[in-house]
């Protein structure tokens, strides 16, 4: 078994796209990730997950040089950014890429799949 | 010397694969089967070569193995116990014949791994080819194609990449990335895209082998059958394709000189696809070559049924080259006007295989000064040094 972050990632086009869509359609991909959810913790693969709030609450800290230096915004300036992810404990990659295209299609975005170091 | 490495390679893909089952790292099942070719190249001038190489081979590399976990449990167990976790996931009988070169195939083909990686550890772990040979094949430095293939052994191992023959629901999806790897391996071998030797059969020859090994396992598979067939029947024409130093086309070919025995053999794995109608981009590029092959020449080819298959071919693999093909064809059944007209159509300007297309065109319609400019711009387009010794000679007799 393996730790595997299924993370989902958005771009300025998936935010174009989410802020088109009708209370309707919100609602069915709440229900999608509603029901992807309890199936992996029903079958013991749900380690943790969940939606990160907007990139705009991102706060930075940087300690290394001893004081604890704060600043508002992300550390990357990219335009893609982190949505929410899933911490997963699955047989091996074959699951994991049919469980983050399930993940995909439920939650309607692009999403990325990583494993975690074996201890 | 040469019979043992010869031998070796033969063995190297059932070596690796067993030991990669029986210890479940990558690593230690290559640097084994490498130390028990050393132990060969020592014995078996002295004792002769075992009545079972590969058994020898496999239990010799075992042992090697089994020593290199021992000397590093003492140094750290964590890692003896990651090196003999074998195959954690109890495998689910799907119906599929399991062998572990087969397991092993899937693993290097990992839809997760970058095509270029799929390539080389296929080459590398089941053809035992070494990386300077497979570096040389792709024309990319030793050190870059070493990196691409450690970076892609550590993300199998990192991500958890199976060591497994995917289920039977799965199976087709994941086959296509199998077969386009040999499909790649055989193309680059066949054509080489440059240098000076215009056709490496060390390429072709591994692709054919290991397609034997994916149809000897999946038998049930069309397209692995067809692949297997289009190999034997562009390899049948090896021979003829190129004399002395300059490209042959079908048309000129001395079909004397084809080889008969795999013209045979790709016949009837062409009959076996045809029987089961289940047809595919391989099974229909297969029986294309079959309709020539079974031509005695040019002007007796069947044409028509060539142009029907490449519709075929269109509709399930619809592509600019598949198009460039047909026309060639069109231009034998309907003249070279309507197949030229065709050719323009296409947008291949930087492929020489366009412009020596309409070259060739252009000269049988009399329009010389056209056709020279064909030639030479696919004389351009090309390093294949058979192709542009061919090119050369026939622009060079185009008449005015």
């Amino acid at each position: 078994m393996t730790q595997y972050m299924i993370s989902v990632w958005h771009d300025p086009a998936d935010e174009e796209r989410m802020e088109a869509m009708t209370p309707e359609q919100m609602q069915q991909v709440f229900e999608d990730v509603d029901a992807f959810n309890a199936k992996l913790t029903e079958a013991g693969k749900w380690v943790f997950g969940g939606g990160l709030e907007t990139k705009e609450s991102t706060t930075c800290v940087d300690a290394r040089g001893g004081d604890a230096v704060v600043t508002d915004g992300p550390y990357s300036e990219a335009k893609e950014y982190l949505g929410g992810f899933w911490v997963l404990e699955l047989a091996d990659m074959d699951e994991a890429l049919r469980v983050a295209a399930e993940a995909s299609k439920a939650c309607a975005g692009k999403v990325e799949v990583r494993p975690f170091q074996a201890e | 010397m040469e019979a043992i490495e010869r031998v070796y390679r033969e063995e190297f893909g059932r070596v690796v694969a067993s030991l990669v089952k029986r210890f479940g790292d990558i690593d230690v099942a290559e640097d084994a089967a490498g130390e028990a070719l050393l132990v060969a190249l020592e014995k078996w001038p002295v004792d002769g070569v075992p009545p079972n190489p590969g058994a020898w081979l496999t239990t010799t590399a075992a042992n090697k193995a089994i020593d290199r976990i021992r000397r590093e449990s003492h140094r750290d167990d964590k890692h003896r116990a990651a090196v003999m976790v074998s195959d954690p996931t109890p495998h689910e009988p799907t119906g599929v014949v399991e062998d572990d070169r087969l397991r092993l195939i899937f693993t290097c083909c990992h839809p997760a791994l970058a095509p270029e990686a799929r390539v080389a550890l296929t080459l590398r772990l089941l053809g035992g080819l070494t990386v300077a040979e497979i570096a040389a094949a792709f024309l990319v430095p030793e050190t870059t194609m070493a990196q691409r293939i450690t970076r892609a052994k550590a993300k199998i191992k990192g991500a958890n990449i199976p060591f497994r023959v995917p289920d039977a629901d799965d199976l087709t999806g994941r086959l296509g990335p199998v077969l386009a790897v040999l499909y790649l391996v055989f193309n680059e071998g066949y054509l080489s895209s440059s240098g000076d030797e215009p056709v490496r059969e060390e390429l072709t020859g591994e692709a054919i082998r290991l397609a034997r090994i994916v149809h000897a396992l999946l038998p049930d598979e069309p397209e692995v059958t067809g692949l297997l067939a289009l190999m034997l029947l562009v390899e049948a024409r090896r021979e003829a394709r190129v004399a002395g130093g300059e490209l042959v086309t079908l048309g000129e070919q001395d079909r004397g000189a084809w080889d008969r025995a795999l013209i045979a053999e790709g016949h009837a794995l062409v009959r076996e696809c045809l029987a089961r109608n289940r047809p595919g981009h391989y099974q229909l590029m297969a029986a294309i070559n079959a309709v020539h092959t079974d031509a005695p020449s040019t002007a007796d080819t069947d044409w028509s049924q060539i142009v029907t298959l490449y519709d075929h071919l269109l509709a399930v693999a619809p592509s600019s080259f598949v198009r460039l093909n047909r026309a060639v064809a069109v231009a034998e059944l309907d003249g070279p006007e309507v197949a030229l007209a065709e050719v323009d159509r296409l947008d291949m300007t930087t492929y020489h295989a366009w412009h020596a297309t309409r070259a060739d065109l252009l000269r049988r319609l009399g329009r010389s000064a056209d056709s020279r400019a064909a030639y030479d711009a696919a004389i351009a387009a090309t390093d294949n040094s058979a192709e542009i010794a061919y090119l050369t000679r026939r622009r060079d007799q185009l008449a005015g």
